[in-house]
């Protein structure tokens, strides 16, 4: 393999001749093909993240609306009615409204913005710059990774606009009821842009994953071998092979899904009886939509969680001072997780009627995931263990990420349990589980990254103080509104019921739901100051004055400040050990481009 | 008014936050960045302990405070496994859960940057790491155990002398059709569907077995210690047929019929002197997401003595006779009726 062939001759040649004055030396790009129709695989990468944090602002902001519906189920906010008219009614949320906001959320949130956003901000970012390569394998083909994702993103958002409102059947978007348009507004129009805005996506995915993989198994530089490369590499390596495995089955799914809404196709309808209306269709089976989604959807949740894992382990060791522990375990446990993903998608059928001896399997499976689970909350905690840990607001993340977690991780043994998810399945203690082991989670990881490599993106860091505030608003708040959610679920409270009064068995958590809604409204207002914070930083942040601000040893920190296109201005650099030798031999980091020494101990 | 009094305080508020934010980092340059940064190292060192013991108290006092409000006793014997489970469950994981959040922020207290200490090298310990792989798996294959084995208990075959009843699912709304002196359910057919004459659930009126069946709407009857089997169904999307105080949950699939059984332990009278709740009545609800009615798609249960079921079931009319009132030996009136109206036409 040869660099040579990928280097951008224009750039090198340029770099030669003006060593700082970028923008004068290079071939010009105008100001389109350098930050709209860029190919840069880091201008892509500060897409996908800008473009996550719009998205995520829009999914969060559902979430408060609907929240606010959940804490005062009696009270009237007139102001909705002014922003949002008929969907509130004399200031109170519409049940269609309220279905239509949690599906969005759902939706947003877990594709555009955990997916997307996660994974697409930083395997852009980080695939080239960790293992020594000028450029994604394909850049026009990265680019259109994320222009299908913004245009699935525009159909997404129209599909709000629209006067019956968008999809409402929840982020799962089960059949019959996502199939038919008797069933409700939301079923009509909103569900066929969102299974376009969702086809869409998955080529945006599918474009980003295979660029990927071929990135990571054919540009890497000299000496990069596979066990050198950093964990986060290896963690947007199995993402991208769970993504390119598992989102053609969701399109199959959607697409039958369309099928069956317009052209009177049966694959998921049979006897149904609907408003009065008796419907044609007989033999589909609607579980069947349940096992082509459910088999994205588990790996999906891992598809969110591997590059926040990945990113946590690479932080933590870098703070910490000290090597990860167990670098083949974690290795060996992310490879583990890759391909149990595919293998338990049955446990979010235990109660559909599923052959019983079927779900003990699915039990078996899934709880065996928790093994390398396991292994890696230890690993991390082990490397901590005698460490000098640094509190950047990107290492602070990384801990809460693991405390996250772990309380979440351990809920889900309750719910892989099939006894016990007879009780607790659809109820409010999944909805407290999935946000904390893969919603909070994965945004603490997120955030991680960015604190951690937003030097590398803009040349400039974020504001500390601000970034203390972020985490420990989030991270407290994070506690306090999905901790006590859990005793909703154990009495039973079923998800997405919107007020609870008419309920005998119901109606006893009044002010925890109060509370619950305040505490989230704060937690939503300090993200909004973290996104000033970002976007004031780049302009106005403290500038980076070291190539090397944290002292880490990967490659990225072995460019320039402001990197250009190309990477490097001259070779790029070869890679002669792994990249964790923190505190080895009495000395505090040792660059992975540093040969090994004549006296060096082994690790 | 009040909006924009809210609204203007957080703008300040955010004003102010960021004014502080911005001269930290000033002062951080000015007093020399390292010196500034040791010190927050420390302030937020001391936050993750004060984070941890804080967060283990707010853990207790959050089940003191909620532990009542989670449903109590389970009310039918597959509950009580499902219950045994959970707390064997929550035991272990709680154990599991103080250990690492404990390690996990008490190192990073312990451990934060000090010019005194460095960083021990320790890249890897195949014990270690063997001793993290094996314990997991053995506490996880403990709990896969007793989980199948309770899950085959509860999933398994209805006993012989289990009644039978349909749950049907609609938007948002339950049905229920009871087999009747032959205990039997007669078979239907979805294009039969017609309420208004008189059959919801599409019942095929030439199977004999149909005559008999009683159908009620919202409110089911079962029999304290008596087995039942639900055979479940839905006319138009999926729903959920939720009984939390028997910890018992099926989804209801239009197409697809599913059945659960249980054996319901307490009547509603005990259930009610047991919660002290004169109102308490059993739920069912759903729990599968069905459209806008979602959240109110409640339905009833009544748990009563044998004879106090028998004579609420005497007491109805079989739905065979509803929809063919000419077929009912006690109103032989309609009969007359009709042959009046024809002599007449």
């Amino acid at each position: 393999m040869s660099e040579a062939m990928n280097v951008h001759s224009g750039v090198d040649a340029a770099h030669a001749v003006h060593h700082d004055d970028h923008g004068h030396g290079h071939h010009e790009q105008s100001f389109i093909s350098k930050y709209i129709f860029s190919m840069d695989h880091k201008t892509i990468g500060k897409q996908f993240l800008i473009t996550g944090m719009v998205w995520a602002i829009i999914g969060g902001l559902f979430s408060v609306l609907f929240r606010l519906q959940l804490g005062y189920p009696d009270q009237s906010f007139p102001i909705l009615e002014t922003f949002f008219g008929n969907w509130a009614k004399g200031g109170q949320i519409q049940p269609e409204f309220y279905y239509g906001l949690v599906t969005m959320h759902g939706t947003v949130l877990v594709f555009f913005v955990l997916t997307a956003g996660l994974s697409g901000t930083f395997a852009n970012l980080l695939i080239p710059l960790q293992i020594g390569a000028r450029d994604m394998a394909s850049p026009f083909l990265n680019m259109l990774s994320y222009w299908f994702f913004f245009i699935a993103g525009i159909v997404m958002l129209a599909s709000i606009f629209v006067h019956t409102g968008p999809a409402s059947g929840g982020w799962t978007m089960y059949p019959p009821l996502s199939a038919l348009r008797q069933a409700g507004d939301g079923q009509k129009i909103g569900t066929d842009l969102w299974l376009i805005s969702m086809a869409l996506f998955i080529v945006s995915s599918l474009l980003g994953g295979l660029n990927y993989i071929s990135t990571i198994l054919n540009m890497r530089t000299k000496g990069m071998s596979m066990t050198r490369l950093p964990l986060p590499i290896w963690a947007m390596f199995f993402t991208a092979v769970l993504g390119v495995l598992s989102f053609p089955v969701l399109l199959s799914g959607a697409i039958l899904l369309l099928f069956d809404r317009n052209l009177g196709t049966s694959f998921y309808l049979s006897d149904i009886v609907i408003n009065g209306e008796i419907l044609p269709n007989e033999g589909g089976s609607a579980i069947l939509y349940q096992h082509l989604f459910w088999f994205l959807g588990h790996p999906e949740v891992y598809i969110i969680l591997l590059p926040a894992m990945g990113m946590v382990s690479e932080i933590l060791s870098v703070n910490a001072r000290k090597p990860i522990f167990g670098y083949m375990a974690m290795l060996g446990s992310l490879f583990a997780i890759a391909i149990l993903a595919f293998l338990v998608w049955a446990h979010h059928m235990f109660v559909t009627g599923l052959n019983p001896f079927l779900g003990s399997v699915f039990v078996l499976l899934t709880l065996l995931i928790a093994v390398p689970s396991a292994i890696k909350v230890f690993n991390w905690l082990t490397t901590l263990w005698r460490g000098n840990i640094r509190f950047t607001p990107a290492t602070l993340f990384a801990i809460g990420f693991v405390s996250l977690f772990i309380s979440g991780g351990l809920t889900g043994i309750f719910l892989g349990n099939s006894t016990i998810d007879i009780h607790l399945h659809d109820t409010m203690f999944v909805v407290a589980h999935f946000h904390i082991v893969m919603g909070v989670a994965s945004f603490f990881g997120m955030f991680a990254g960015v604190y951690h490599w937003f030097p590398k993106m803009f040349g400039r860091y974020l504001n500390n103080t601000l970034g203390y505030m972020h985490f420990w608003v989030t991270m407290i708040g994070a506690y306090l509104i999905f901790w006590p959610m859990h005793y909703q679920g154990l009495a039973g409270i079923p998800r997405r019921y919107l007020d609870k009064s008419g309920w005998v068995s119901f109606n006893q958590f009044g002010e925890l739901d109060k509370m619950i809604t305040i505490v989230s409204i704060i937690v939503f207002a300090v993200q909004l100051m973290f996104v000033f914070n970002f976007f004031y930083s780049i302009f106005k942040g403290r500038k980076v004055t070291t190539p090397n601000p944290w002292g880490a040893n990967t490659l990225e920190w072995t460019t320039k400040i402001n990197p250009g296109h190309g990477n490097w201005e001259g070779e790029i650099p070869e890679v002669h050990r792994w990249p964790y030798d923190y505190s080895k031999d009495g000395r505090d980091f040792i660059p992975q481009t540093e040969p090994i020494g004549a006296n060096e101990s082994k690790h | 008014m009040q909006t924009f009094f809210i609204v203007a305080i957080l703008a300040l508020g955010f004003l102010i936050t960021f004014q502080i934010a911005k001269a930290s980092e000033y002062v951080a340059v000015l007093r020399g960045y390292e010196k500034a940064r040791k010190q927050t190292n420390k302030i937020n060192g001391f936050m993750l302990l004060a984070f941890l013991i804080i967060g283990l108290i707010g853990v207790y006092y959050c089940n003191e405070k909620l532990k009542g409000k989670i449903l109590g006793e389970p009310a039918s014997d597959h509950g009580v496994l499902v219950d045994r489970m959970l707390y064997v469950t929550l035991l272990i994981t709680f154990i599991v859960f103080v250990i690492t959040q404990v390690a996990l922020f008490w190192f990073s207290y312990k451990y934060q940057e000090s010019d005194k200490r460095k960083a021990f090298y320790f890249a890897h310990s195949n014990k270690l790491e063997l001793i993290w792989t094996v314990i997991p798996a053995i506490t996880l294959t403990i709990l896969v155990g007793f989980g199948i084995f309770y899950w085959f208990k509860i999933t398994g075959d209805a006993p012989k002398n289990a009644m039978q009843v349909e749950v049907v699912g609609k938007q948002f709304g339950w049905e229920f059709r009871y087999p009747g002196r032959d205990k039997i359910l007669g078979k239907k057919y979805f294009k039969n569907v017609n309420p208004a004459a008189n059959n919801p659930v599409g019942q095929i009126w030439d199977d004999p077995a149909n005559h008999d069946d009683i159908f009620v709407e919202q409110e089911m009857h079962l029999v304290v210690n008596k087995p039942v089997k639900l055979v479940i169904g839905a006319k138009d999307v999926i729903h959920d047929v939720g009984l939390a105080h028997f910890r018992m949950k099926m989804d209801a699939v239009p197409g697809t019929p599913t059945t659960m059984w249980f054996t319901p332990t307490y009547t509603t009278k005990q259930m009610k002197e047991k919660t002290g709740n004169p109102d308490f009545v059993y739920e069912l609800s759903c729990d599968q997401m069905c459209g806008k009615g979602h959240w109110s798609m409640r339905g009833t249960i009544v748990v009563e003595t044998q004879e106090e079921f028998d004579a609420w079931l005497a007491s109805k009319k079989p739905q065979y006779l509803v929809a063919n009132p000419d077929k009912d030996p006690s109103a032989p009136k309609a009969d007359t009726v009709k042959q009046v109206a024809a002599v007449i036409k």
